[in-house]
């Protein structure tokens, strides 16, 4: 009796965890559908899950858009310069604020100081004004720059160093290492996992952010890729701007769903293909950030 | 002597971070000085006139203003109480799960949709959503007329909730799945020996040990009441859903950086900075009395 209510459960609940990662994958197999299917199916409506008259013609006519190459450039650009500074900030800052106050009088007010610029934010205006006067609209470094100091990283880190026993840093220093020989020699080798996680979210974050790209770059050629899809997407909502039926069956005629859908696949790729490392890491860089004294 | 150059060098490393914190985030909390101007940008913050509180009285004075607090709020509370409850339930579903590489899988899938873009989901939801897109289609099987879901009123915030609990619920299952991981399992086996059902032990032994965890989450989300996510609003509205979907951060950029009226939207901007300011503070400090929970 007991036994036949827990088979019972167990299906059930098999059943809608399948049911809800189904739910997840089902509008990206839509997008990828989409992208290989016939332009006219689509616009008919009878693409679901799987590509209807099974075509290239929308990646090839990716492989004709300058724009999209140009926009793909600038984002493989900024996650590079991007993650390599995200990556020596945090470093750099974790290990000092690792050390006690004692050891390090300073780190308590470095601390409050980091932590207040995350709690207050003088708000979008003032900020888009901040990096409109150092003239740096259409520079690469205006992508890169005021995200420098992932903050959330930087206390992932510091208290995953904090859980690295004191006497490691005890025997390098008797053997006369400084800071720098042992943040580089002892802490780093230690710490991969939590490394990873902080790159692979930096990684990702400067992947898939659009709105800087948005507004701090005016010539379309500075657009990174996510800001040029967004672009489209725009276009794609003004279609549902208008309730007359005439106008939204001029816009749709218009609208090319298959080639959006093919550029929004190929955007997804780069993420698809970090994702298993990232599996991999972050949720073990994350459980052992969080741990703490 | 030892010990105050490992000091020095302590500092040093810690100043490329701090200055570039000064420049990009403590400098534009100066410039909140625009939300008291008449300001004009040929002229600069220096030159701009001071108007005192003029720029404040005429949001209260908008007939917008109280509609967009509304929609910001509600639109947060829902997330903030949907994304409370899916990731629960799915995490105390993924633990009756005894087959491992299942398990794996559906972990695998359901963190997926947290590492795309809004840009991309929209994107994506858009092109489902559309009068002939998937859904008016599977509608249409069932004989309904097709709905135009994104500029309904009475849709977009379901499909703002919905979308986002989508999005997150996978990842937000991480946290509960470390804390079930702390359960010590010889509560499950005394428990067995008393002779205690699955549901039983379930109710009592599971969901008591992650309830703290979720009354942590659920004091520290009060931080984000103002926060009904800018990212996705801004891919998804368009101007016939305004009166539902238009929140404080959508308004703070037309209004400053498409209409230019920089005092006004600084304002608006101001005015969400410091409510959250005040409702972070209060949630760390229940936080930190009641569950003894430290930012750093």
């Amino acid at each position: 009796m007991v036994k036949e209510t827990n088979k019972i459960a167990d299906s059930g609940i098999y059943l809608i965890l399948a049911f809800s990662a189904l739910l997840c994958l089902a509008p990206i197999l839509y997008a990828v559908a989409l992208s290989f299917s016939d332009k006219a199916a689509a616009n008919a409506g009878l693409v679901y899950f799987w590509p209807v008259d099974f075509t290239l013609s929308s990646y090839k006519e990716v492989l004709g858009d300058r724009f999209f190459f140009i926009s793909f450039g600038v984002s493989v650009q900024r996650v590079v310069l991007g993650g390599i500074i995200n990556f020596l900030v945090t470093v750099l800052m974790a290990y000092p604020l690792s050390k006690s106050a004692r050891l390090f009088p300073g780190r308590n007010a470095y601390m409050w100081y980091m932590v207040f610029t995350m709690l207050f934010s003088g708000g979008l205006i003032p900020w888009y004004m901040t990096i409109s006067s150092l003239k740096m609209l259409d520079s690469i470094w205006a992508l890169v720059l005021p995200t420098a100091v992932p903050v959330f990283s930087v206390i992932l880190l510091m208290n995953f160093f904090r859980g690295i026993p004191k006497e490691l840093d005890e025997a390098a220093n008797m053997d006369g290492a400084g800071p720098w020989q042992t943040l580089f020699h002892i802490y780093l080798p230690t710490s991969v996992p939590s490394m990873a996680t902080i790159t692979l979210f930096s990684i990702v974050g400067h992947w898939n952010s659009f709105f800087d790209g948005m507004i701090l770059m005016n010539h379309k050629e500075n657009w990174p890729l996510q800001t040029y899809i967004q672009q489209l997407v725009l276009s794609l909502s003004s279609i549902m701007n208008t309730t007359d039926p005439e106008e939204i069956k001029r816009l749709s005629a218009i609208s090319n769903r298959t080639l959006s859908a093919a550029k929004v696949v190929l955007s997804m790729l780069p993420i698809l293909c970090i994702y298993p490392f990232l599996q991999r890491y972050f949720v073990s860089g994350i459980v052992l950030g969080a741990v703490k004294e | 002597m030892r010990n105050r150059s490992f000091i020095l060098n302590y500092h040093l490393m810690l100043i490329p971070g701090a200055v570039l914190l000064f420049i990009f985030s403590i400098v534009p909390m100066f410039g909140v000085a625009i939300a008291f101007q008449d300001y004009i940008p040929t002229k600069g913050i220096f030159a701009s006139e001071w108007v005192g509180w003029e720029n404040f009285g005429y949001m209260f004075s908008l007939p917008d203003s109280k509609q967009i607090f509304v929609n910001t709020i509600s639109i947060a509370l829902m997330k903030i109480a949907a994304g409370l409850v899916v990731p629960f339930v799915f995490a105390l579903l993924l633990n009756e799960a005894r087959i491992v590489l299942f398990k794996r899988t559906i972990q695998t899938v359901v963190y997926l949709p947290h590492f795309m873009s809004w840009v991309i989901l929209s994107g994506i939801l858009i092109n489902m959503l559309t009068l002939d897109g998937l859904v008016n289609q599977i509608l249409s099987w069932f004989g309904r007329e097709p709905v135009m879901f994104l500029s309904s009123n009475a849709w977009f915030r379901p499909i703002l909730v919905a979308s986002d609990v989508w999005k997150e619920f996978g990842f937000s299952t991480i946290i509960y799945l470390a804390a079930l991981t702390s359960i010590n399992a010889s509560l499950y086996e005394a428990a067995s020996i008393d002779g205690a059902s699955r549901l039983q032990k379930l109710l009592y032994i599971t969901v008591p040990a992650l309830l703290p965890t979720v009354i942590l989450l659920a004091t520290l989300s009060l931080g984000n009441v103002l926060n009904a996510g800018f990212e996705q609003i801004l891919n998804l509205y368009n101007p016939l859903v305004y009166e539902t979907g238009d929140i404080i951060d959508t308004y703070v950029y037309r209004t400053g950086l498409q209409e230019m009226q920089f005092g006004l939207a600084t304002a608006v901007g101001l005015l969400k900075s410091a409510v959250s300011f005040i409702l972070i503070l209060i949630s760390y400090g229940l936080a930190y009395r009641y569950a003894n929970y430290r930012i750093f």
